[in-house]
């Protein structure tokens, strides 16, 4: 619930803890077993029972990202449904299907080049998933599931399986690991450029998680910094520019909600396209 | 204190009731693979199959459609300039035939003309050649009559010349009868 409208949570929670401590802003940004609904109060998340030591109780991030999951199943099996009708888009299929085109011709094309329908499920999946998980972020009351560096890792350590398993497809596997040092290195080189290239491999996921992570944490935790100045020095004095600035970061977040979805994308299909096509 | 605040964001200190935000839980690890990986099967199913082969089928389509048109237009041009052609050779064909008619009529009246011509010259020198042959005829119907008529004279003088008296009463009767004649 990283909103500027929910004003009155804040200041609760400010109430809460001490007047000096960052813990509500905290509170508002990290996961919870706690889902806050509007007239409802606090909603607690029973427990799970662990499976292999792992506490599978869903959190208030697991729920959010289940509810953009289903938005985005409910949203294009729709537009899969009009597709069916007539091959002419209208209204819902029309507009998402600019996102699509973009996402296949923008991204996946140039970047893949030939061959890259294999993977074009997977980047639009990522897309839309990421994409509606960063708008579902900026609804009052809802949580940035995408803010989480859990889920971002995860999402991101699949791009770096779909790279790997696409780059072992299209190569074969020895092939493929060899296509991974540039051609003409002289042999003394080796020692170094293997551990290099190795880590090398684990820094574009690594950037992919952190990127996404930092970019939908920024944004909230500014709007929460701004409206809680007003709580901080106790006056109305601040809360026109405070109110204002928050309003002006919301709206950036909305372009940063959009630009971090294609970022993820772009890259997880810039990664695949140089693994598929090593000699690149 | 914002700063304090700041701070203690940036140096993820642990927070009450809560670890830090570079906490990883997980569990949600989990239900992000399965969450993830179950929302990219049903969609490449029930979405992306149906969706992206639309859109191929339209794409082909439309190409497929401004070929045609394309094709249809060269047709088309390939036809008018076939017509245009036609229509100058009819043209043509027409002037010719318009150019050849009127030679030969105008060969026609002449000849025509000069056979008219012709025949009335012919007529009328059939009719001078008649009128002397008739001429002819008369003059010479004449004279044989003259002569007789000299002849006759000639005898009834020879008969009766017995006195100048009555020769002239003979000539004078004989003049008599041919003006009497």
């Amino acid at each position: 619930m990283n909103n500027i409208t929910d004003t009155l949570a804040i200041a609760d929670t400010i109430v809460s803890v001490k007047k000096t401590d960052s813990g509500w802003i905290m509170h508002h940004i990290m996961d919870s077993r706690a889902i806050e609904l509007p007239f409802f109060g606090e909603v607690h998340i029973p427990q799970f029972p662990l499976l292999f030591g792992i506490d599978l109780t869903p959190t208030k991030h697991v729920v959010f990202m289940w509810l953009s999951a289903l938005l985005v199943l409910l949203v294009f099996a729709t537009v899969a449904s009009k597709y069916k009708k007539s091959i002419v888009p209208r209204g819902i299929a029309n507009f998402f299907e600019v996102f699509i085109l973009f996402v296949k011709d923008e991204i996946a094309k140039p970047t893949i080049g030939k061959g890259y329908e294999k993977f074009l499920p997977y980047l639009l999946t990522a897309f839309f998933f990421i994409l509606f998980g960063n708008f579902l972020g900026l609804v009052p009351y809802s949580s940035t599931f995408t803010s989480n560096i859990a889920i971002t890792a995860t999402l991101a350590a699949l791009t770096f399986v779909v790279t790997q398993v696409g780059g072992m497809m299209q190569n074969g596997i020895w092939g493929y690991i060899r296509g991974l040092m540039p051609h003409g290195i002289p042999w003394w080189m080796m020692p170094i450029m293997i551990p290099v290239e190795f880590l090398g491999l684990f820094t574009k996921p690594f950037a992919l998680a952190i990127r996404l992570f930092a970019n939908m944490l920024a944004g909230h935790t500014v709007i929460l910094a701004l409206i809680g100045l007003i709580f901080f020095l106790g006056t109305w004095v601040v809360a026109p520019l405070s109110v204002a600035f928050a309003l002006f970061i919301y709206l950036l977040e909305i372009l940063v909600a959009l630009i971090q979805a294609y970022i993820f994308t772009m890259l997880s299909s810039l990664f695949i396209g140089m693994a598929v096509h090593q000699e690149h | 204190m914002l700063a304090d605040m700041i701070f203690g964001l940036l140096a993820l200190s642990p927070q009450e009731g809560g670890g830090t935000l570079l906490d990883v839980n997980p569990g949600l690890i989990v239900w992000t693979v399965i969450t993830f990986v179950l929302l990219l099967l049903i969609l490449r199913k029930v979405a992306w199959k149906p969706i992206l082969s639309a859109l191929d089928q339209r794409e082909t389509t439309i190409k497929e459609s401004l070929e045609k048109a394309e094709q249809a237009k060269q047709d088309a041009i390939q036809i008018l300039k076939q017509n245009e052609a036609n229509l100058a050779r009819a043209e043509e064909e027409s002037q010719k035939i318009i150019e050849q008619s009127r030679q030969y009529a105008e060969k026609l009246k002449e000849q025509m003309l000069q056979a008219s011509k012709t025949q009335a010259q012919k007529i009328v020198e059939d009719a001078s050649a008649e009128i002397e042959r008739k001429n002819e005829a008369a003059f010479d119907e004449l004279k044989a009559q003259i002569a007789g008529i000299a002849v006759d004279a000639a005898e009834r003088i020879l008969k009766e010349n017995i006195n100048p008296e009555l020769n002239k009463k003979l000539v004078n009767n004989y003049i008599n009868e041919i003006t009497k004649n």
